[in-house]
């Protein structure tokens, strides 16, 4: 049987907005109280940064989940299948079979080198200073790509739930957001933020699962009968087929090819996501997380799969696109249609948690490499104490969190998926053939590490500034600007294999080369985990 | 800067050039490489394979197979199969060849017996 898609009425979702925010501040009450109690112990950089190395994998594993399923993937990619169909299936086949690359190449030997951030394993046999300065600029260069796009998701989900449309409305419910995730980092640390990721994983694909179960069981849990309902609401069989978004012209082509490649080759490179790696004891249990998120993650996305065309078929395209929020609308007005009210403010207020969760994630990352890399080991030159550090990290903590707010405020409107994207793209083309050479590649040198990071995170960036991403397009962000004189609106196509080169051309034309006993060491540690495997006890 | 995973003096005064340059620690690099080298580039042109095809030969990926079903739905949940068997493949593998060989270096490390100096190394035992 195929249930005719009834129209959802989007006026009346404002009726629900009490609920909404009541069941959003049980959850922020609840969180509040973990945190609190996690935070006790609070008492060192490794307690600060590294959550003490005292999660086990299958709990790091949760939160890596809740790290990674963003309100792009939730709300981004459930709004690109409903929209686009198959073309937006493919992002979460990219974010998913990304993992193989950090479980392979990464992880592991990451976890046995590194302290606290993803320069401390960049800059391990290489010169300090400079490496350690371009891993930190880049770390803070994706962390605010990735930012941007969750602040977006946060105002697509308020103008929806609170049919609140006027600028100022928007902005006030930003700086709540952002208000309410520095205060998580501030007070909990790694250790608070980890255990907000875990329990919001934990309710954003319970969540999900239902939504899943619910619409499968419409049609008769047959998939073919779902996909069908989708063809008929949409009238466009090609929503089945890929090619509906990226299959316009040559260069929409190429645009998806550079999207694939960002997406397979970003996640590893992402910082939030390494630095997650060091709050397990061993790179045994650092394995382990993987594995946990894999499962947890790949089984999210075959959700998303059901919810988007779930909510082509039931809610309708036409709908969604007209609704506040637009594309991101998508999984929250599926969930009313199915649930009315209640499911909606319960999926609305996981949404919620799913950004608050990521920012923190990403805000500590930020602030860690800033306080670790750039003050500790640069400007105090490796002579400030643990107390001082941690303190420096706070206080960056609240200009991260300033920071995100007016970008966010700034940011509305796009596919946060989409956003989310571009983020990958900085980090793979910035971070990823650093950390590849430097882990495998033994005649590796500082210029080579210097030229590929400036190198790709300087193309990265100025090719999105010359897309039509930012100018020239109906979706771009200054919309009566013309400057987009590269066609692509992902770069990764062409930074990526850049930044290859350039780590490859400035090692070879390098007259110095680095010290064959830390390429000793560091190749020894990573693979044994040397003086890494025990707990640090306090 | 408080406490780290590496604690600097539990293995500063171990000779890591003479560690990896035994065969042991050569054996161990052989049987990491020759597993996530092929796999990773084996994944990778599967899923650049699958991209190509979604991108240029959307007549295929959308013959239908069963109802509504089509290639390309079947070859991207196929996708997630592979990623969850090659997830799998490399968790047993690195339990068989790779952990025990690893944590027997480690041991001998910590058990100072590649000390520069001759001194004990600090804080492991063995």
């Amino acid at each position: 049987m195929i249930t005719i898609a009834t129209a959802v009425d989007v006026a009346a979702l404002k009726d629900t907005t009490l609920l909404n925010m009541g069941i959003f501040g049980l959850f922020v009450a609840v969180t509040m109280v973990i945190v609190f109690r996690a935070s006790r112990n609070n008492k060192t950089a490794a307690d600060y940064y590294a959550a003490g190395r005292s999660f086990t994998g299958s709990q790091n594993g949760t939160a890596i989940a809740g790290d990674y399923l963003s309100a792009a993937s939730f709300l981004g990619i459930t709004g690109a299948i409903a929209i686009n169909g198959y073309d937006g299936f493919m992002y979460s086949i990219g974010f998913l079979v990304a993992w193989l690359v950090a479980l392979l190449l990464v992880a592991e030997l990451l976890r046995n080198t590194g302290k606290f951030t993803m320069a401390d394993v960049l800059s391990f046999r290489l010169k300090q200073r400079p490496v350690r300065i371009a891993a930190a600029i880049s770390t803070l260069a994706v962390c605010f790509f990735y930012l941007l796009a969750q602040m977006a998701g946060a105002g697509s989900l308020i103008s929806l739930l609170l049919g609140i449309s006027d600028w100022g409305g928007q902005a006030l419910v930003i700086i709540v957001v952002g208000a309410l995730m520095i205060m998580y980092v501030l007070i909990g640390g790694m250790k608070g933020t980890t255990w907000v990721q875990i329990i919001k994983a934990i309710l954003l694909i319970a969540g999900a699962a239902v939504m899943t179960l619910w619409v499968l069981a419409i049609y008769g849990f047959n998939l073919s009968a779902l996909l069908g309902g989708a063809v008929e609401t949409a009238n466009n069989p090609a929503v089945l087929n890929p090619g509906l978004q990226y299959g316009k012209s040559e260069t929409s082509k190429l645009d998806f090819m550079s999207l694939g490649l960002a997406l397979v080759l970003g996640t590893a490179a992402l910082p939030h996501v390494l630095m997650r790696f060091y709050t397990v004891p061993t790179a045994k249990e650092a394995r382990k997380s993987v594995v946990w998120s894999i499962w947890l993650i790949g089984l999210f996305y075959l959700f998303t799969l059901v919810l988007g065309y779930g909510a082509a078929a039931l809610v309708g395209a036409d709908t969604i696109k007209s609704a506040p929020g637009g594309v991101n609308a998508a999984a929250p007005l599926l969930a009313f249609h199915l649930g009315g009210p209640l499911l909606l403010g319960f999926i609305s207020a996981v949404a919620f948690a799913t950004i608050l969760a990521v920012v923190a994630g990403l805000t500590i990352t930020a602030a860690a490499s800033f306080a670790h890399d750039i003050y500790a080991n640069v400007i105090a030159k490796g002579k400030a104490d643990a107390a001082t550090e941690v303190r420096v990290a706070r206080r960056t903590v609240v200009v991260i969190g300033v920071l995100a707010i007016l970008g966010g405020i700034l940011a509305n409107g796009q596919n946060v998926a989409f956003l989310v994207a571009l983020a990958f793209a900085v980090a793979a083309s910035a971070n990823l053939p650093t950390i590849i050479y430097s882990l495998f590649w033994r005649r590796f040198t500082t210029q080579g590490a210097v030229w590929s990071m400036y190198g790709g995170l300087g193309a990265a960036i100025i090719l999105i500034i010359f897309s039509p991403v930012v100018s020239g397009g109906a979706t771009s962000m200054i919309k009566d600007a013309h400057f987009a004189i590269f066609p692509l609106s992902n770069p990764g196509i062409v930074s990526i294999p850049l930044a290859f080169f350039l780590g490859w051309l400035g090692t070879v034309l390098d007259k110095k080369s680095e010290d064959p006993a830390k390429q000793a060491e560091m190749e020894v540690r990573s693979l044994t985990g040397v003086g890494a495997e025990k707990a640090v006890n306090h | 800067m408080g406490n780290d995973a590496q604690s600097p003096d539990a293995a500063a005064s171990v000779d890591f050039e003479q560690v990896q340059s035994t065969e042991q620690f050569q054996e161990l690099r052989k049987r990491h490489r020759s597993f996530v080298f092929p796999m990773a580039v084996a994944f990778l042109l599967w899923y650049f394979a699958y991209v190509l095809l979604a991108d240029y030969a959307v007549e295929f990926m959308s013959t239908k197979v069963w109802g509504n079903i089509n290639i390309g739905l079947i070859l991207g949940l196929l996708q997630f199969v592979s990623t969850f068997a090659i997830t799998g493949w490399y968790v047993s593998y690195s339990n068989r060849k790779l952990d025990p060989i690893a944590s027997e270096i480690r041991n001998e490390i910590e058990g100072h017996e590649f000390d520069k100096h001759g001194n004990r190394v600090g804080g492991a035992n063995k």
